[in-house]
């Protein structure tokens, strides 16, 4: 037994420096070579077949490529959960000499903080978070712009006066999602009400298509989605009803069904940012108390797109074309006083507009016509 | 038909042996998958088994890895080999990042001197209090606790969900769900090795997950504990004769695993997330058992069958960076691996012949 | 009232599947994990059939074969070479995880027609009850009649109480001169079959479109039925719309504004589940009957 142990170390012992010597040293000479092409890394949450958010990142990816062919090199890590792997597969894509890596979940923030500071040369930008850097910037889109849009689609066509919203969780940028939608929904309907249901993940076809019947069921004839799949349109499909895609053009899965899908348009924005770094013109924007990092930008740039209005009478689409214009030319800015929560208390007074601090920090609450509260 | 007869004494030279046949068998096979799925064969493999470990930085996260697999499936080994089958693991780590993050919540402005050993000693009770459910049950009302214990994992999942979405959240995290950041003195810091430097992300609990192994296989194999569990387990009559009280020995055995799982989930907080957030555990507990297996219910084993595992996932993150080789690829082949090893562990206890079919055969189909 | 009830109906149909596939299994004496690898090897394969020859029904039959090898591969493992079952079972379902995904790839972005509703004459005339029960695809159906199969299978049939039989005690089932490992052999692969079937029902009906591990934990899910049921094959139905109906439940009441936590609902089952073990365990009689003794132990012929 003692002697089994001793002969198993030893051989452990010996077989580990023979290989230490051999392939150790050799491989890490290979590992640093270098290359004169911009190298750019990608860490996405789930698989591009989500056809929601990372799809969108994917189309992102490929935009990169094909805008500046023999210039980059790109790469990506799919299915990357939020902890500890998450800052080991960032260090390994820095390591790997790659000049700039998207991190593209909001729980990559931390991770991405902490990788950053063991590499100050490699630029890191992290989707969706707050936390900055000196070479970490941050990036998001104003996902709510294109939810107000769909906030006066749905108010002019319910019958039922009754929505249906599935959430993913409570962060700032669903939370603004909700609010915007449902003062998009009261512009037009005053008595239409928005009711919504947390899925508690960003993806989870069937529990998402469940939480959809569930809301037909309740008697919604409208349904919206800040989750990531496909699933919620095709139930609406099966009932006969209509709803809006999200992150992605999703028409294929339901043709008779979408009304239009708010795409994440990230090409542009990828392609802005590498482009700088070609340039020598990276920077992490504005001071700290800029929330949403330097380029929080939505439809006035084209990087939050909506697809062709279908499946909805001329006026509404007539409607629509007119509300998505007057938030690309400022018109209309969206969280503008007076706004008042669901229970009637006045929180933004008329004449005022919330900034990108206050849409972070400021919106613990539902906005009128929205059902329910906050959870957590 | 194949016939199977136990071997009395399983050699040095087989225990060795069976599990390289084992991955040489799973690189053919990958090899095989690799070239199907058109990549270099050889290149995968370099990209999947050695690149990863071809820095020394590699080996240091190859053992960050493997480090809560170590510690939960040393645990796991006491239960398996008395026969108790916990595979509840998961839940149990999950328990013990509760615990020891409500210690590291809660007194924010203790020195590492006592909060640490505080912290340490929360997780293995948190990660005990779980394991003792399925085991006091057991005792008591002699349920399975292989169901108990696999219940209670989705019952510890939701329930840190709802502690780090609700009561627990950083009321600064701008509704996010996670916790505060654990001070310094909770956080487990990276190892210097003299003259090296830091090993990538080596960290002090990689040491504490080793030395675990260690201590467990001393235990098992020379205190009269270690004695009553392989007898509990190989003979129960014969351990009931000895007058060995086997309700004991499974609560002992369970308290093994759910405070070593309870552990392994404080170290993979403080090591390596520094904050509790809705998943702590990546099916850490579950990998743990197929680890304890490789490891053929050897404390010493589960550090190799650790690093193995750990090496796949490495590999697996590795080939989808250099070759864009996609994730699920990794799975097949860690499937495969696991299957393989198995049939090794099979082919290592048991003398295996083909005989001529014979009317009773009940294998004919296969 | 009605759509949501109807809801929980559809929710539970791939639970039945599984969970009575897994319960023949279990019955069997086999513990077999991997229920979740079987069910997305079964949606893949369905889709993809689906998707190719254009017709749902070859996507049943495609879910129901893939399912089954998938368990075979299974018990060539555990049954064959007397491999630890949870490990091996661990096993299947990260292998089959990752195969799903793999075989999924070229899929992922498609759709397909699904399964068409199949009113049953006259009686889905009936007011309320024609709706709920008489107006469903032809798997919802075949569910339910696999269930009440298995059921006279088991219970009236001589081939069911060998298959109890070796469960209960394989030493003395195979003094018998029954053949152990062989019928064990057939239980899995039913097992696999009916986890096919299960995973077949995502994307033929549920939600049309296959994505990577969409199944999304309800292999285990059906697990923790098959006891919950305590290995009664009518209490099966119970379970499964008693957990279908809390998630369910759990989406309306948001809808509606409730405000217990999601979670604490969530864990509803699973200490529903230890409740009922607890109380099998407690009556010895009952559990002599009905609880497999031999589950998950390895039986070695010739030993």
């Amino acid at each position: 037994m003692n002697n089994k142990y001793v002969i198993a170390a030893l051989g452990a012992l010996v077989l580990g420096a023979v290989y230490w010597m051999v392939v150790g040293e050799k491989s890490s000479q290979v590992a640093e070579k270098a290359s004169d092409k911009v190298k750019v890394g990608f860490v996405y949450l789930t698989t591009p077949g989500d056809h929601g958010w990372t799809y969108a990142h994917e189309l992102g990816r490929q935009q990169v490529e094909k805008h500046f062919g023999d210039k980059v090199e790109t790469s990506y890590v799919e299915n990357v959960p939020e902890g500890p792997d998450a800052a080991r597969v960032i260090r390994e894509l820095a390591k790997k000499g790659n000049n700039i890596i998207f991190t593209t979940s909001f729980g990559y923030m931390d991770p991405t903080i902490k990788v950053a500071k063991e590499f100050p040369d490699v630029k890191f930008e992290h989707i969706s978070g707050y936390k900055r850097a000196e070479n970490v910037a941050t990036g998001n889109i104003r996902y709510y712009e294109g939810r107000y849009v769909q906030g006066i689609v749905a108010g002019m066509m319910t019958k039922s006066n009754k929505v249906g919203y599935l959430a993913s969780f409570p962060i700032p940028e669903v939370i603004q999602g909700i609010n915007a939608f449902g003062l998009g929904l009261r512009s037009v309907n005053p008595d239409a009400e928005l009711s919504i249901i947390w899925v508690n993940s960003w993806y989870d076809p069937v529990k998402e298509a469940d939480a959809a019947k569930v809301h037909i069921a309740e008697g919604a004839d409208i349904l919206a989605q800040h989750t990531d799949s496909p699933a919620m349109l095709q139930a609406a499909e099966k009932a006969g009803i209509y709803g809006f895609g999200q992150a992605s053009d999703m028409k294929a899965f339901a043709p008779k069904a979408q009304l239009f899908s708010s795409v994440n348009n990230w090409g542009p924005h990828y392609v802005n940012k590498i482009q700088k770094l070609l340039d020598g013109s990276w920077s992490t924007g504005d001071g700290p108390d800029h929330w949403a990092g330097n380029d929080w930008v939505g439809m006035a740039d084209d990087y939050l797109v909506l697809t062709s209005f279908d499946n909805m009478p001329a006026d509404v689409a007539e409607a629509a074309k007119k509300a998505a214009a007057d938030i690309k030319s400022g018109k209309n800015k969206i969280f503008t006083g007076p706004i008042k929560d669901n229970s009637g208390t006045l929180r933004v007074p008329a004449g005022k507009t919330l900034n990108d601090g206050e849409l972070f920090t400021t919106l613990d609450y539902y906005v009128e016509g929205v059902k329910g509260k906050i959870p957590g | 038909m194949i016939s199977m007869t136990p071997r009395k004494d399983i050699s040095l030279y087989r225990t060795f042996l069976t599990p390289l046949v084992a991955i040489l068998l799973t690189l053919v096979i990958g090899a095989a998958i690799f070239d199907f799925l058109g990549f270099n064969p050889l290149e995968s493999l370099y990209h999947f088994f050695v690149a990863p470990i071809s820095r020394y930085d590699g080996i240091g996260d190859l053992f960050v890895k493997a480090c809560p697999l170590i510690i939960t499936a040393t645990g796991l080994v006491f239960c398996y080999r008395a026969n108790v089958w916990n595979i509840g693991a998961e839940g149990q780590l999950v328990l013990g990042a509760i615990f020891a993050g409500g210690v590291a919540l809660a007194f924010p402005d203790w020195p590492a001197i006592t909060l640490m050993p505080a912290m340490i000693l929360a997780s293995v009770i948190g990660g005990i209090c779980w394991a003792m459910i399925p085991a006091l049950l057991k005792v008591r009302f002699n349920t399975n606790e292989i169901l108990v214990s696999l219940m209670l994992t989705y019952v510890a999942a939701l329930f840190i969900d709802w502690l780090v979405r609700g009561p627990w959240r950083d009321p600064m995290s701008f509704g996010f769900p996670l916790t505060k950041m654990y001070t310094d003195a909770a956080l487990i810091h990276r190892i210097e090795v003299p003259f090296i430097g830091m090993l990538g992300q080596l960290h002090w609990g990689v040491v504490g997950a080793l030395m675990l192994s260690l201590v467990g296989a001393f235990l098992l194999s020379r205190t009269i504990l270690g004695y009553k569990v392989r007898v509990m387990g190989d003979a129960p009559r014969a351990g009931r004769f000895a007058g060995f009280n086997p309700n004991l020995i499974t609560i002992g055995v369970m308290a093994i695993a759910g405070g070593a799982a309870g552990l392994a989930g404080m170290i993979e907080v403080s090591a390596s997330m520094g904050q509790l957030q809705p998943n702590v555990s990546f099916g850490y507990g579950f990998t743990a058992i197929i680890v304890a297996f490789l490891a053929r219910l050897n404390p010493v084993g589960v550090i190799f069958a650790g690093l193995i595992v750990a090496l796949a996932e490495l590999g697996g993150d590795n080939a989808q960076i250099v070759l864009g080789m996609p994730k699920v690829v990794t799975g097949v082949f860690k499937g495969i691996l696991l299957f393989m090893l198995l049939a090794g562990e099979t082919y290592n206890r048991y003398q295996i012949e083909w005989r001529r079919v014979g009317p009773q055969s009940a294998l004919r189909e296969q | 009232m009605e759509a949501l009830i109807l809801t929980i109906l559809l929710t539970s149909v791939p639970l039945i599947f599984a969970a009575t596939g897994e319960l023949v299994a279990e019955r069997s004496g086999v513990l077999n994990l991997g229920v979740e690898g079987m069910m997305l090897m079964g949606a893949v394969s369905a889709f993809a059939a689906t998707s190719v020859l254009g017709s749902p029904y070859v996507g049943v039959f495609a879910g129901a074969v893939a399912g089954a090898v998938t368990a075979v591969v299974f018990a060539l493992f555990a049954l064959g070479l007397a491999t630890n079952q949870v490990a091996t079972g661990l096993a299947l379902t990260i292998f089959g995880s990752g195969l799903s995904g793999l075989v999924g790839a070229p899929f992922v972005g498609r759709t397909v027609d699904g399964l068409p509703v199949f009113a049953i004459p006259f009686l889905a005339d009936i007011p309320v009850l024609g709706n709920l029960l008489f107006k469903h695809d032809i798997m919802a159906y075949m569910s339910v009649a696999f269930l009440v199969i298995v059921a006279l299978f088991l219970n009236r049939t001589r081939a069911g109480l060998v298959l109890r039989a070796v469960g209960n005690n394989h030493d003395s089932a195979h003094a018998l001169g029954y053949p152990v490992l062989l019928v064990r052999f057939y239980a899995v692969s039913f097992g696999g079959m009916m986890a096919g079937l299960g995973g077949a029902y995502l994307p033929l009906v549920l939600t049309p479109h296959w994505s990577e591990g969409m199944t999304a934990g309800r292999g285990w899910i059906a697990l923790a039925l098959v006891v919950f049921a305590s290995w009664i094959p009518s209490r099966i139905l119970a379970g499964a719309l008693l957990f279908g109906g809390i998630t369910i439940m759990q989406l309306a009441g948001q809808a509606r504004g409730w405000t217990i936590p999601s979670q604490m609902l969530s864990m509803m089952p699973y200490i529903a589940t230890i409740l009922v073990l607890v109380i099998i365990a407690r009556n010895r009689r009952f559990a002599l009957i009905n609880s497999p003794a031999c589950l998950g132990r390895i039986y070695m012929q010739n030993k």
